[in-house]
C-alpha cells in the first residue's frame, strides 16, 4: 500500500511538472510575440513604443535565453509565484486566489447536482420494469452532452429569470443565484456520468453474485442498491475524476453566460487582454486540481476495490 | 495517469467500445450489403433523421443559396426584432438581419473550424499513436507520457492558452480546439496499433520477410484504423461544441461574421424581448451535434453487432 501511494505521488508531481512545462512553451514559444502582444493590448499592433517594449522585455525577462526565462518561472512557480498580471499589475496567485471560492461554490453544486441527477438517472433507468420509462430515461444523456452549455444557460435564464422571475439572471448573490450556474453546469457533467454508471450496472447486473443476492432473498431494490451500484460505481468514479478538470474549465462559459464572478472571468479577460502570466497560472491550476483529483481516487480505489492494490503490488515485485 | 486496472474504466469513460477484428468473416455480396442497409437504417428512425440533417447542414456549408436567398448581412432597421413568420423562420435580429439566413450561412464557417479541428486532431493525434505503438520501446513511454500530460490540463484551458499564444480567428480557434483533442485520438490510435501487431497476420508478412513499411501500410493501418475513425466521428460532434463556445466567448471571426457561437452570443443582449435570436441558433448547434453523435454510436458497434 505505502509503494502504491509513493508511487502514485510521484507519478502525480512528475505529471505536473510537464504539464507546467507544455502551458510554458505554448504561451511562450509560439509566433505570436508575448510582448507586443501585451503592450499592444486593446490597440493596433504595429505602433507600440519601442522603448516601451524593451522596457516590458526586460520586466518579464524576455530578453533573456528561453531555458533561462524557464528555469526562473519554473523555480517561482514551484514557490507558488506566478508573476504579476500585465493587465492589472496584481499578484496572479492573489487574483486566482481571490476569485477561487465563488468557482469552488459553482463547481461544487455542479459535480453535487450531476452525481445526484446523473447517478439518479442511471439507477431508475435500470430499475424501473417499464420499458416505456426507461427508454426514455435512457434517451436523456446523449442529449445532455450534444446541447451547448452556454445555450442552456441562456435558456434557462430566458426562463426562470425573465419569464417566471424566480432566480437571478445574473451575478453572485447568495444560494439563489447559484441554481442556475450549477444546473447549467451540471447537463453535460451529469449525463456523462450517467451514461457510464448505466453502462456498468447494466453489466453488474448480469454478474454471478447478483444471481446470488437473489437466490438468498435479498429485495429487488437491496440487490440493485447494495450488490450492484456498489461494484458498479467505480467507473463512474473514475469519469467524475476525469471531469473535475472539464467542470472548471466549463466555469468560464457558465460564469460568462450569468456574468458572475469568478475564475472563469478571470480566465477570459485574461485571454481577450492577452495576459501571459494570469492565463499560464489558470492552465497550472487546472492542471493541479486534476492531478490532485485523480490522485484523490486513485488512492480510494483500494478502499473501494482490494484487489487494485495487490495487483500493483504484484506488478511492482515482477518490475 | 491512470496505470493498468484503473485504464479500462477510463476508456468506458471515453465511450469507446471494443473494437471487432476488422475485415472477419467473408466478404458479404454487394446486393446482400444494401438490403443489409436498408433494413438497418429503417429499423432506426432517428439514425434516418440524424443522416437527414447532417446532409442539410453540409450541404448549407457548400451552397447556402439552397435553403435562404436572403443575404445574412443585409440589415432592415425598419423590420428589427421581428419573431419567427412565414417570411423570417428565425426571425430578425436587432439590425433587420434574417437570422435563419444568418444560422445557414454560418455553417460554412463553424463547419471548416469543426473540420479543421478534427482533422488536426487526426493526423497530430494519430500520428503519436502510430508511432508509439509500432516502435514501441522508449519512443513509446516518451509520447505516452507527453501524452498523459496533454490529458491533465483541461481541453477548454488548452484551447484558450493557445488562443491567447495564436491569436484570434476562426482558422485558430480551430486549431487550438483540434490540438486539445491530440490525446484521446493518440491513446486510440496507439491501443490499435499495438492490438494489431500482436495478430498473426502481421507476424506471418514479418516472418515472410516484408519490409517494417509494407506491415505497416498493408496490414496495420487498414486494421486499426476503424475506431480511430469512428473516435473522429464523436470528435466532430465535441468539436462543434468547443469551437461554438470559443466563439461565444468572442474568440472566432470577428463581427459581422455570422458563426454559430458568435450568433448566440449577440442575441444574448436581447434575451428579454427576442428570445429566438439565442434559442433557434442554438437549436441547429444542438441538432448537429446531436446527429453526428447518433451516427458515431451506429458506426462504433451497432452496425457490427446486428444479426
Amino acid at each position: 500500500m505505502r509503494r502504491y501511494v509513493i508511487k502514485r505521488l510521484a507519478q502525480a508531481v512528475g505529471v505536473l511538472w510537464a504539464a507546467y512545462t507544455v502551458s510554458f512553451l505554448v504561451l511562450n514559444w509560439l509566433p505570436g510575440d508575448p510582448v507586443t502582444a501585451m503592450a499592444s493590448a486593446g490597440m493596433d499592433s504595429g505602433d507600440v513604443d519601442p522603448a516601451r517594449l524593451a522596457a516590458l522585455r526586460h520586466e518579464y525577462g524576455f530578453d533573456k535565453p528561453v531555458l533561462v526565462q524557464y528555469a526562473d518561472y519554473l523555480g517561482q512557480a514551484v514557490l507558488g509565484d506566478f508573476g504579476g498580471s500585465v493587465a492589472t499589475g496584481r499578484p496572479v496567485t492573489s487574483t486566482l486566489a481571490d476569485a477561487l471560492p465563488q468557482t469552488l461554490q459553482l463547481t461544487g453544486a455542479a459535480i453535487l447536482l450531476a452525481v445526484l441527477l446523473g447517478g439518479g438517472l442511471a439507477v431508475l433507468a435500470t430499475y424501473t420494469a417499464r420499458r416505456w420509462l426507461r427508454q426514455l430515461l435512457l434517451s436523456l444523456p446523449p442529449l445532455g452532452v450534444s446541447v451547448p452549455t452556454f445555450w442552456v444557460g441562456l435558456l434557462l435564464v430566458e426562463m426562470f429569470s425573465f419569464r417566471l422571475h424566480w432566480f437571478p439572471a445574473f451575478g453572485n448573490d447568495g444560494l439563489k443565484g447559484l441554481v442556475l450556474p450549477a444546473l447549467t453546469l451540471a447537463v453535460p457533467t451529469g449525463a456523462q456520468i450517467a451514461q457510464v454508471l448505466a453502462k456498468s450496472l447494466l453489466t453488474a447486473l448480469d454478474q454471478a453474485y447478483v444471481e446470488t443476492a437473489r437466490a438468498k432473498g435479498a429485495g429487488r431494490w437491496r440487490v440493485h442498491l447494495r450488490h450492484a451500484l456498489r461494484n458498479a460505481s467505480l467507473p463512474a468514479l473514475t469519469v467524475v475524476g476525469l471531469l473535475v478538470g472539464q467542470l472548471i474549465a466549463g466555469s468560464v462559459v457558465v460564469e460568462t453566460v450569468f456574468s458572475r464572478d469568478g475564475l472563469g472571468r478571470v480566465t477570459a479577460a485574461a485571454v481577450t487582454a492577452q495576459d501571459i502570466p494570469v492565463v499560464q497560472g489558470v492552465v497550472a491550476f487546472g492542471a493541479l486540481i486534476f492531478v490532485t483529483t485523480n490522485l484523490v481516487i486513485d488512492l480510494i480505489y483500494p478502499l473501494l476495490d482490494p484487489r487494485i492494490v495487490v495487483a500493483s503490488d504484484r506488478r511492482a515485485a515482477l518490475a | 495517469m491512470s496505470q493498468s486496472l484503473v485504464d479500462d474504466p477510463a476508456e468506458a469513460a471515453l465511450g469507446l467500445a471494443r473494437p471487432v477484428e476488422a475485415g472477419s468473416g467473408p466478404e458479404p455480396g454487394r446486393r446482400m450489403d444494401v438490403r443489409r442497409g436498408l433494413r438497418f437504417a429503417v429499423r432506426r428512425p432517428g439514425l434516418l433523421l440524424s443522416v437527414v440533417v447532417l446532409v442539410l447542414v453540409v450541404l448549407a456549408s457548400f451552397w447556402p443559396g439552397l435553403f435562404t436567398s436572403q443575404d445574412p448581412l443585409k440589415s432592415v432597421p425598419s423590420q428589427n426584432f421581428r419573431g419567427p413568420s412565414g417570411s423570417h423562420w428565425f426571425g430578425t435580429d436587432e439590425l433587420g438581419r434574417d437570422v435563419f439566413s444568418r444560422v445557414v450561412h454560418g455553417a460554412q464557417l463553424s463547419l471548416k473550424a469543426t473540420l479543421i479541428a478534427v482533422l488536426v486532431a487526426f493526423v497530430v493525434g494519430g500520428l503519436l499513436g502510430l508511432v508509439a505503438g509500432f516502435v514501441g520501446r522508449w519512443v513509446d513511454d516518451v509520447l505516452m507520457r507527453f501524452v498523459d500530460v496533454l490529458l491533465s490540463i483541461p481541453a477548454l484551458f488548452m484551447s484558450l492558452a493557445l488562443v491567447t499564444a495564436l491569436g484570434y480567428g476562426t482558422v485558430k480557434v480551430a486549431v487550438a480546439v483540434g490540438i486539445a483533442s491530440v490525446a484521446a485520438f493518440a491513446r486510440v490510435a496507439r491501443a490499435e496499433v499495438l492490438r494489431v501487431r500482436q495478430a498473426v497476420f502481421v507476424e506471418a508478412s514479418r516472418a515472410s520477410g516484408a519490409r517494417w513499411y509494407s506491415v505497416l501500410g498493408r496490414h496495420v493501418l487498414p486494421n486499426a484504423a476503424g475506431p480511430v475513425i469512428v473516435l473522429a466521428t464523436l470528435d466532430f460532434g465535441s468539436s462543434i461544441l468547443a469551437v461554438s463556445a470559443l466563439s461565444f466567448l468572442g474568440y472566432g471571426a470577428p463581427p459581422p461574421a455570422p458563426e454559430w457561437g458568435t450568433l448566440i452570443s449577440d442575441g444574448r443582449n436581447y434575451l428579454a424581448n427576442a428570445w429566438w435570436l439565442t434559442a433557434l441558433p442554438g437549436l441547429a448547434i444542438a441538432a448537429t451535434v446531436l446527429a453526428t453523435n447518433r451516427i458515431a454510436r451506429a458506426l462504433d458497434g451497432e452496425w457490427s453487432r446486428q444479426p
